[in-house]
């Protein structure tokens, strides 16, 4: 019973990086009916920029602030600067490409992500980083659970970066524009809403969930890598699938489901089986109910 | 673009067979004459592939790489052409009047044999071509689904896995002693002969596994499948690295030599001939239907499920084919070979080429593997430089280089002396 409880706050804090990162896929499908192939990387490249910010201010004001402010410093600084990063992908790869065939766009995402990756290993070489921790471990025990401060930060925040998000849609004149535009791609650009602004404005809110993300994750997993993107940002892409298109519940919801999939599948089977049941169930879910957990039916016909 | 056109005017009226002509010299030359003319221009040895990774290693070497490849290939191809081109002319016109397939074969020996020649002036360009002519093959099978039946299909480097890892299984089983299997169960003098047949249960065993895909492409489309078919990959890999007994993560080495330049060149030769065929008929029209509007190809009697299935399975089968060649080839596998990288490579190669077309996968295929060949000096560069074409190539071609292009082989081996007689054929 302890390791299932266990397993569950792991399992929570694991589905917290799905859940959030996912969400970045499912925006920009919303508004432009386009995955953002290269937002793995976006991740990856946030979780470098944090770094770096985290590490300059750990240098330059440890000595007279505490370790919380200098955490949030470091989160408003890094999501402002990987939204450029997430606003500079919609204005290289996915804007002169609008109206072409989605899979066109969609190898020009990938690309972006391998020279994301590449220039990653020659400005920074191929030595592995180890992201500072900012916040001092504290480890709690609840009768037999193991519970770190790092690991209620990562949750709370993760949740509380999705609430944000929700109003941020539900209730802003912004969050309309949005909105509107996954409802009718056409039309809305004749209301004076700009798809020139909406669209890299999607992006770079994703990109900036990433990259705090990728902070938070460099909290608990802290050792750094080019390649760190790609798993966490294809199985990410999975779960916006699985949560339905464009719904940003379902891909928090499917998100945390991933998480769980992946934290429970080592209790019963040997570890080396994770990937091969997760995608079994996905692969299940998917060929019963095509449209994932909240997306709307679509009809058979899509533009190639 | 005037310009060019003006110059390369006089060669209009060179057939194929003309170029193939001028072709076959330069090999001859470079076969005879090469290493005393990369002597006399201070080259180390032979350049291997037109002297891209000399150039890129040693800037100093790059005037005598250009008069290397200007010596032995542009003008002993362009003028034995030109010159050659009254009597080629007559040459084409005898082949045209042969029936169409002793002709095209006429053709492919021959430019097998070239081919033959040009690498077999050392191990690293037979290596290349092999893999390149692989990479034919399994651009082509991808365009089958992702071109001509328009799904987006993630799940290739799987069926390469399946067909890889089974005829490797059969041929060390079978025909190979190693460490897995212990002793051979039949004559391994049998191997080569029998090989064709592996590789066709292996494409068979890829075709099987696409059913997994297939099956759920009747009710989904588009980016649903390419999660299905994304999953499937996953669960290939990692299905085979739980394998033990086909060695796990580890994977399977010491494959018998079977698959020299001239199998892999007959099966890629065989592939574009079934394609070609199977795109063309009615049945491959069909898949046009379907990717351009499902429920109108329903009403019109089209049956969608069988022509999904049958495109899943098509493309698998020969994406199996290419996973046993490739197998043979490098003679060793392991899991993590078919992973996101190799389907990042092969969609390049299919969308850099070109959708719906022969002629633009054969293009793709080999430009992204000599490109990638050719630019291994830079090492990490490689991997700018390369998705930064295809960026470009995706704006401002957003389906390929050359799509919607059927390949014509009576019009491709013409000769060129005379305006064409007819209309449109």
């Amino acid at each position: 019973m302890d390791i299932f409880l266990q397993n569950i706050i792991n399992a929570l804090q694991w589905g917290s990086f799905y859940a959030v990162v996912s969400i970045g896929y499912s925006m920009v499908y919303g508004v432009l009916m386009l995955f953002n192939f290269a937002h793995g990387d976006i991740f990856m490249v946030g979780t470098y920029i944090g770094f770096g910010i985290a590490t300059l201010l750990l240098a330059l004001c440890s000595a007279f602030m505490p370790g919380w402010m200098i955490f949030i410093l470091v989160v408003i600084i890094t999501m402002f600067l990987a939204s450029f990063v997430g606003a500079f992908v919609e204005l290289v790869g996915y804007r002169p490409l609008r109206g072409a065939p989605r899979a066109s766009a969609a190898i020009t995402g990938l690309m972006i992500g391998i020279i994301f990756e590449t220039s990653n290993l020659i400005i920074l070489g191929a030595q592995r980083f180890s992201f500072p921790p900012l916040i001092e471990s504290v480890s709690y025990n609840f009768g037999g659970i193991y519970v770190t401060n790092v690991k209620v930060l990562i949750i709370v925040a993760s949740l509380v970066m999705m609430l944000g998000l929700h109003l941020f849609i539900k209730k802003t004149k912004w969050g309309m524009a949005m909105r509107a535009m996954s409802y009718d791609f056409q039309a809305v650009p004749l209301m004076g809403v700009s798809i020139n602004v909406i669209a890299p404005m999607t992006f770079a809110i994703g990109a900036g969930l990433a990259s705090v993300a990728g902070i938070l994750y460099g909290q608990a997993y802290p050792v750094l890598d080019p390649y760190m993107g790609i798993s966490l940002g294809w199985k990410a892409f999975v779960a916006a699938i699985l949560g339905g298109r464009g719904s940003i519940m379902g891909a928090a919801l499917a998100g945390y489901l991933l998480g769980f999939i992946e934290m429970f599948v080592p209790m019963f089977f040997p570890s080396t089986f994770r990937d091969l049941i997760a995608y079994s169930i996905i692969l299940v879910i998917l060929t019963f109910r095509p449209r994932g957990f909240f997306g709307m039916a679509h009809s058979t016909q899509l533009r190639l | 673009m005037e310009k060019l056109k003006k110059l390369f005017r006089p060669f209009s009226v060179v057939p194929l067979a003309g170029w193939l002509l001028g072709v076959f010299c330069a090999a001859m030359m470079e076969y005879y004459l090469g290493d005393l003319i990369s002597y006399y221009l201070y080259l180390p040895k032979i350049p291997v592939l037109f002297g891209t990774l000399v150039m890129l290693k040693d800037p100093f070497l790059i005037p005598s790489v250009f008069g290397y490849d200007l010596i032995v290939y542009v003008v002993p191809v362009f003028l034995v052409a030109r010159l050659s081109a009254p009597l080629a002319n007559r040459l084409a016109a005898l082949l045209e009047s042969m029936p169409l397939w002793l002709a095209t074969l006429l053709h492919l020996a021959a430019f097998y044999g070239i081919l033959h020649m040009w690498a077999g002036i050392n191990d690293y360009r037979v290596l290349v071509v092999k893999l390149t002519m692989i990479s034919i093959i399994l651009t082509l099978s991808l365009n089958v689904i992702n071109g001509y039946q328009g799904e987006f299909s993630c799940s290739h480097p799987g069926f390469m896995a399946l067909g890889a890892y089974a005829s490797s299984t059969l041929t060390l089983l079978l025909f190979a002693n190693d460490k897995m299997f212990g002793e051979p169960l039949l004559n391994p003098a049998l191997g080569p002969w029998l090989f064709p047949l592996v590789l066709i249960i292996g494409g068979l065993v890829a075709a099987l596994g696409s059913l997994i895909v297939a099956i759920p492409s009747f009710r989904t489309r588009g980016d649903y499948l390419a999660i299905i078919s994304l999953a499937f990959l996953f669960m290939v890999k990692s299905a085979i690295e739980n394998m033990e007994i086909i060695g796990g993560p580890r994977g399977m080495s010491s494959q018998p030599n079977y698959a020299s330049l001239t199998v892999v060149f007959v099966w890629m030769s065989l592939c574009i001939w079934i394609v070609h065929n199977f795109t063309t008929s009615v049945l491959g029209k069909a898949l046009n239907a379907v990717r351009d509007n499902e429920p109108a190809a329903n009403s019109m009697t089209v049956n969608t499920r069988k022509t999904k299935m049958t495109a899943f399975m098509f493309g698998a089968f020969w994406a199996g084919v290419a996973g046993g060649l490739f197998a043979h080839v490098l003679r060793y596998v392991n899991p993590s070979t078919f992973g996101l990288n190799k389907l990042a490579e092969i969609l390049a190669m299919v969308y850099f080429g070109g959708l719906n077309s022969i002629y633009g996968s054969i293009v793709g295929a080999v430009s992204i593997s000599m490109l990638s060949e050719a630019l291994r000096p830079l090492e990490l560069f490689k991997w700018i430089i390369i998705p930064l074409i295809l960026i470009l190539v995706m704006i401002f071609r957003p389906h390929g280089l050359i799509s919607f292009t059927e390949i014509n082989v009576k019009e491709l081996m013409r000769p060129r002396n005379k305006e064409r007689s007819g209309g449109v054929e």
